[in-house]
């Protein structure tokens, strides 16, 4: 038998490796068979050891720790896998898979990354040997069928992007692959790189015949160096079996495809800021138009898209457009995937057909708020996105549906809030980010967030006042109209929404010196519940500004002017007597 | 060229510049190396690159200060890049924060006395499933609380000594 592991990002941290590694060493006589995978999504369920028996997943085990590598590697050897019961996935576990349709994740823990041979077994790059016998002309025509949108956030339709890069007049065009993944919260890209890097070849190779370009360039954060890794190993295997590089498959058609590590700095997943940091500039947008179809790349034509758009391609050559566009709502198509994280009981990536709804996927797929809380609301699109409360759940999955929430589609990002999340924190949370982010290059850009944070800060330290509400909306309109990029331009976005449906949190901590959700500091008060009080002294003897007094075995009681709000007695108290108003 | 304190060995550039050799928009590129080479990117080596690839000071400078990555000063023998994404943010990465300044005397961007601990707060390292999380060095800490946050370190500076 045969264990793989999962061994993704998150697989590792969670501890992957180390299991591997112990499995090993029992395993010098090579008794069992040992392979990696990807990221299955199921990030919280990490580490995760699938036992096969030939090509046939027997067990999908769950959380598995070093003390378990005994149990594996016997069992693998013997193939009595009745000791690894506790280990296996539970039925509720495995809905979160089978809830899913899976296109961009296609192969996503399933096949090893690292080995080319495992992708083509799963048809791999049979939809570039499909499309050489097209032209390019029909591979855009197939893609405009399939109703593709950009999956960076934008929505904007991918064949639409191609035409124009292909008409364009140039010698030398370009094509970039955008996987600097800045929002914080999402992580589809690195999923897919770390876990299906040809598809992700296979897809940029299609639309660079599309388009006519020879020289390509994967833009990867910095951040993620286990997927650089595996695209390298990708892209020499690749190069190795004459599916990159010149004359591809003796087609006559050559391209290149080049990976540039990115140097941390959100604003360059705007497309135009990212092709000044291609060409070695600090990544300040540029004014459009020119847009980057004709003017892009060193002045040259260029065509940019997100990872996920590239890892739907092949699968929409292979199984044609109108398979893709089947799916989803009139102006939604295909399949989306989230990365749902936060407050949720299941947390990972999630595909779905677009068109379900936010329940569907935070209550149906994520099993809802963990630890027994309340559902508030959901943010969605990252710093440019914004939060959707309770009573817009039956919200679709659709462009257009969220766009009408305030919210936007965004890359994918889904962080799930209960109500001891503060939305006016959140909203300073956001503009802390995005002033930080501003490349300065406008005026109302980097100005204007870092005077909304101010007044955001202000307000949850309990030192707003009148009409600062009104004034973060004058600020948010002045900002979305002067701003020249996307990242200005969105950048209110948190702010809007969680003003339009948590108002009351605002007014809250304007006039009542109140935060609902008790999260902002400056606004808390402990109080000591006498019934719940037996007097042990240890919040007293823990306190280091000495506001809490009371004899031994009675009710203690904390002096409000003493007290700093440090929270060290709620930590101390075994018999939660301490409570945070 | 400036005549302060530093003065690093500049012939490990030499590969560097071979390299890339002949790209004109490999500026990033080169600094990413240099800092890879040097720990940090020195005043002299900012100098070296300009002089190299034939742009201003100004201008290498301000690429490697628009970056997060690039670090004008050295770091502490282990890097602390505590994540401040947002399913951190709503997991308490706030309160971990604050544990470490507790444990390690140093906020962000800051190395402690002894150079064993650097901070750097970033956005977002893509575990949001383990959040809250640290990464040192190549590792990465996930679901973590004040307390383990703070046991994590001292092992390390245990180690370390």
């Amino acid at each position: 038998m045969k264990l793989v592991f999962g061994e993704g990002s998150c697989g590792i941290a969670a501890g992957a490796r180390k299991v591997r590694a112990a499995v090993e060493k029992l395993n010098a006589d090579g008794a069992v068979g040992i392979g990696i995978t990807g990221c299955i999504g199921m990030c919280y369920l990490e580490p995760i050891v699938d036992v096969y028996d030939g090509d046939t997943l027997v067990k999908r085990l769950v959380k598995v720790d070093e003390a378990a590598a005994t149990a594996l590697y016997e069992a693998a050897k013997t193939g009595d896998l009745a000791p690894l019961a506790k280990y296996e996935i539970s039925a509720d576990d495995k809905e979160f898979l089978e809830k899913q349709t899976r296109i961009a994740l296609r192969h996503c823990g399933l096949i090893d990354p690292e080995d080319i041979a495992a992708y083509e077994a799963v048809d791999g790059y049979k939809a570039i040997r499909k499309v050489l016998t097209m032209t390019p002309e029909d591979v855009i025509a197939e893609i405009k069928v399939s109703g593709l949108a950009g999956r960076g956030g934008a929505g904007f339709p991918t064949w639409f992007k191609w035409n124009a890069a292909r008409n364009a007049k140039g010698d030398q065009k370009y094509l970039i692959c955008n996987a600097d993944e800045g929002d914080p919260g999402a992580f589809m890209d690195r999923a897919v790189i770390e876990s299906d890097p040809h598809s992700l070849i296979e897809g940029m190779l299609i639309a660079a015949y599309a388009i006519g370009a020879t020289k390509a360039f994967v833009y990867v954060r910095a951040e993620y160096p286990l997927a650089i890794v595996r695209l390298e190993k990708a892209l020499a295997a690749a190069k190795r079996a004459g599916l990159l590089g010149e004359n591809i498959l003796g087609s006559g058609f050559s391209c290149d495809i080049r990976i540039k590590a990115g140097a941390g700095a959100f604003v360059c997943g705007e497309e135009t800021a990212l092709i000044e940091s291609l060409e070695g500039n600090r990544g300040m947008p540029r004014l459009k138009p020119p847009f980057p179809a004709e003017k892009g790349y060193t002045q040259a034509p260029s065509n940019i898209n997100n990872v996920e758009t590239f890892a739907n391609v092949a699968w929409i050559i292979l199984n044609g457009g109108a398979a893709f566009a089947a799916m989803g709502t009139e102006t939604s198509k295909g399949t989306k995937v989230f990365a749902l994280t936060g407050k949720i009981k299941r947390g990972g990536l999630v595909e779905i057909p677009m068109g379900l709804t936010l329940r569907d996927v935070i209550f149906g797929i994520g099993g809802g708020i963990r630890d027994g809380g309340t559902f508030k609301a959901v943010q969605m699109g990252g710093p440019s996105g914004g939060c959707i409360p309770e009573h817009l759940l039956d919200t679709l999955i659709d462009y257009k549906a969220l766009g009408a929430t305030g919210a936007i589609m965004g890359s994918g990002g889904m962080v799930v809030m209960d109500s001891h999340t503060c939305m006016v924190n959140m909203a300073r949370f956001f503009l802390d980010f995005t002033a930080k982010e501003s490349c300065g290059k406008c005026v109302h850009c980097r100005i204007g967030t870092k005077r909304m944070h101010e007044i955001l800060t202000r307000i949850t330290e309990g030192k707003g006042k009148e009409g600062d509400v009104e004034l973060l909306q004058e600020l948010c309109n002045g900002i979305k109209a002067g701003a020249l990029c996307g990242l200005g331009q969105t950048a209110p976005n948190p702010v809007l929404t969680t003003i339009r449906y948590f108002r009351d949190e605002y007014d809250a901590h304007i006039r009542e010196a109140r935060c609902p959700a008790h999260e902002c500091a400056a606004l808390k008060k402990f109080e000591i519940d006498p019934a719940k009080c037996k007097g042990c002294t240890m919040c007293a003897k823990k306190c280091p500004v000495g506001a809490i007094s009371g004899e031994l075995k009675k009710p203690h009681t904390i002096d409000q002017t003493k007290c700093i709000k440090c929270g060290q007695c709620v930590a101390t108290c075994k018999f939660g007597a301490v409570e945070v108003k | 060229m400036c005549e302060c304190c530093e003065k690093s060995d500049l012939s490990k550039l030499t590969p560097v510049f071979e390299a890339f050799a002949g790209d004109d928009h490999a500026l990033i590129s080169i600094l990413q190396k240099a800092q890879d080479i040097y720990g940090y990117l020195p005043t002299d080596v900012l100098y070296a690159i300009a002089e190299k690839t034939g742009n201003s000071p100004a201008k290498v400078l301000g690429v490697a200060t628009f970056y997060t990555q690039f670090r004008l000063k050295p770091v502490g023998k282990n890097l602390i890049l505590l994540c401040k994404g947002t399913a951190c943010h709503v997991n308490g990465a706030d309160s971990i924060e604050k544990a470490l300044v507790e444990e390690l005397g140093v906020g962000d961007g800051e190395t402690t006395d002894d150079g064993i601990f650097s901070i750097k707060t970033v956005a977002c390292l893509g575990c949001c499933s383990l959040s809250p999380v640290m990464m040192i060095n190549e590792d990465t800490y996930g679901s973590l609380t004040p307390a383990k946050a703070k046991e994590i370190v001292r092992k390390i500076r245990e180690a370390s000594k």
